[in-house]
């Protein structure tokens, strides 16, 4: 390699300063962070404190426990990969899945699973569009339903027993981020888990009052025991249920 | 050869000029990018400024710049699903005012009917009832005219708009066949007895070994008095046919038992509120047309 000798000439310009970022690496991250904090900090923090990023709505609340276990497993088991919970403002969207999704009704998501691959079709609304005896029967073998579904089954589900012991502290965890539990929510978590598969409990009323238009049912009727397809199925049938569209004010929220 | 200080450097080897930068004798060559490249990040920038201008773009303190178009992705699609229901309703102004037995007798209307309930019925009604709607085990077959709660049309609308035990509705059907094993009516010989004897009305293959007279004896002191003396069924209370070839559980001794032991009661979600009346309507009409409509 002919070595060679010349050195270009310092020139003064703003633009020939780069130098310093190409020779101290110190100085390039310190750039680097600066640059990206203003990307955050435009994009990101308003969303924060601008009033009208989350709808104003009737009906939310936060999962039950046993939708909240039901959540777990849906991340658990990698549902996101496939199936989105978010219909776009599109019409074709609304037309199939029903109404646009609200950032309203994933406040309580933490993390969301809005998604974007859509392999499956979306299940934002999911809630009440099949009876539990089809979910459990789709989740342990998506073919004996809907022949040409590429699925997989996940029959595990309905003959594993839920473990919920530390249910109390999921919905900690999830206070400290932002959903507001009560106290008394989380004091009763465990047994609250147990009353919504049992209408016949008699806390049944007190877990009424504190989860409004909960559903109190056996979700899975092949087990006796909490299974952990009682929670998916009670967590895929409360999906886009909660927002009183009857009262939503959709002028009021367009954006 | 005395450094130029004005021009940089040509490497030797490639004839490219370098950057002058130097780390441990290595040097950088100076290849910039292509002018047109370049040109063209430009151009996106200046559009972005642009883009600014017309569209929401910024946040502010308490709200955010909406641009001078005033766009807003909601409105959009408001506007287009009021465009989407302004051309359905010139094509079936009539189906929301006629009657079902109006819309069956109209060759005109029945065509938009069953275009439209056709394709609800693949987004709604298919992952249950098949695409084809010959149904599952539990979930009835609706091509034939076999009916558990009623074919007539507006049996069929009632079905639709309410489900079936569907408990968040209050007009849902309702009828249960109980658990006779489980909660301990019958026992377990008597069951045996019951299927045999529902067997024999049904033309199936018979056990000689069982008592069929014993089974008629617990068929109309328990079963009769939904499915009917003869087992014809009533679909009032939604209790099937037990004499023909029908099954929606299955025909097989354990099927029929395990619905004797645990009970059956399929559960069918209300589509009043999910669907619009009219959709519903023609779904109606499109189940009621699907080969088994009375």
């Amino acid at each position: 390699m002919t070595a060679v000798t010349t050195q270009p000439k310092p020139r003064k310009s703003l633009w020939a300063r780069h130098k310093i970022f190409e020779t101290h690496s110190i100085v390039l991250i310190l750039g680097i962070l600066i640059v990206v904090s203003i990307g955050g900090l435009i994009e990101i923090a308003p969303l924060f404190y601008l009033q009208s990023t989350i709808e104003k709505v009737s009906g939310m609340r936060p999962y039950t426990p046993l939708e909240l276990a039901g959540r777990a497993i849906y991340v658990r088991e990698g549902c996101y990969n496939c199936h989105s919970q978010m219909i776009r403002p599109l019409r074709d969207e609304v037309e199939r899945y029903g109404h646009f999704s609200l950032a309203a009704e994933s406040m309580y998501d933490k993390p969301f699973q809005w998604g974007s691959k859509r392999t499956g079709p979306d299940l934002a609304r999911v809630g009440g569009k099949y009876s539990d005896e089809w979910q459990l029967r789709h989740l342990i073998n998506p073919r004996s339903l809907v022949p040409q579904s590429i699925m997989p089954g996940y029959p595990f589900l309905a003959q594993t027993e839920l473990r919920y012991a530390d249910i109390a502290t999921e919905l900690r965890v999830n206070r400290a981020s932002g959903v507001p539990y009560s106290d008394e929510m989380i004091a009763n978590a465990e047994s609250d888990l147990r009353t919504q598969t049992d209408p016949d409990s008699s806390t049944a009323t007190a877990f009424a009052a504190r989860y409004p238009k909960a559903e109190i049912r056996k979700f899975n009727g092949s087990a006796k025991e909490i299974t952990e397809a009682d929670a998916l199925i009670a967590y895929l049938q409360v999906l886009g249920t909660l927002v009183d569209f009857k009262l939503y004010d959709n002028k009021a929220n367009l954006r | 050869m005395a450094p130029d200080l004005e021009k940089p450097a040509v490497d030797a080897v490639t004839g490219t000029p370098t950057t002058g930068h130097e780390w441990d004798g290595i040097q950088e060559l100076n290849t910039p990018l292509p002018r047109w490249w370049l040109w063209t990040l430009y151009l996106t920038i200046i559009w972005s400024v642009g883009y600014w201008i017309v569209y929401p773009a910024w946040p502010l303190i308490s709200s955010h710049t909406t641009g001078i178009l005033n766009y807003s992705s909601r409105a959009e699609v408001g506007e287009e699903l009021a465009k989407l229901a302004a051309l359905r309703n010139t094509q079936a102004a009539g189906l929301a005012h006629a009657s079902l037995t109006e819309i069956k007798a109209s060759p005109d209307l029945q065509r938009i009917a069953l275009a439209r309930g056709k394709a609800a019925f693949g987004d709604n009604c298919a992952p249950c009832h098949g695409g084809a709607a010959t149904g599952a085990a539990g979930f009835p077959n609706l091509i034939d005219d076999d009916w558990v709660w009623g074919g007539k049309l507006d049996e069929i609308q009632k079905t639709i708009l309410h489900g079936i035990r569907w408990e968040q509705n209050p007009e849902t059907r309702v009828g249960n066949m109980p658990a006779f094993g489980r909660t301990g009516m019958l026992k377990r010989e008597e069951i045996a007895q019951a299927v045999e004897h529902v067997r024999s009305i049904a033309g199936l293959d018979v056990d000689k070994t069982v008592d069929l007279a014993k089974g008629k004896e617990v068929f109309a002191a328990n079963c009769a008095s939904c499915h009917g003396e003869g087992g014809k069924g009533n679909q009032e209370l939604g209790a099937p046919d037990l004499t023909d070839a029908i099954w929606l559980f299955g025909s097989s001794r354990q099927a029929m038992t395990e619905g004797l032991i645990n009970g059956r009661g399929g559960i069918m979600p209300a589509w009043n509120g999910r669907l619009d009346p009219v959709t519903i309507k023609a779904l109606t009409v499109y189940v009621h047309s699907l080969g088994g409509g009375q």
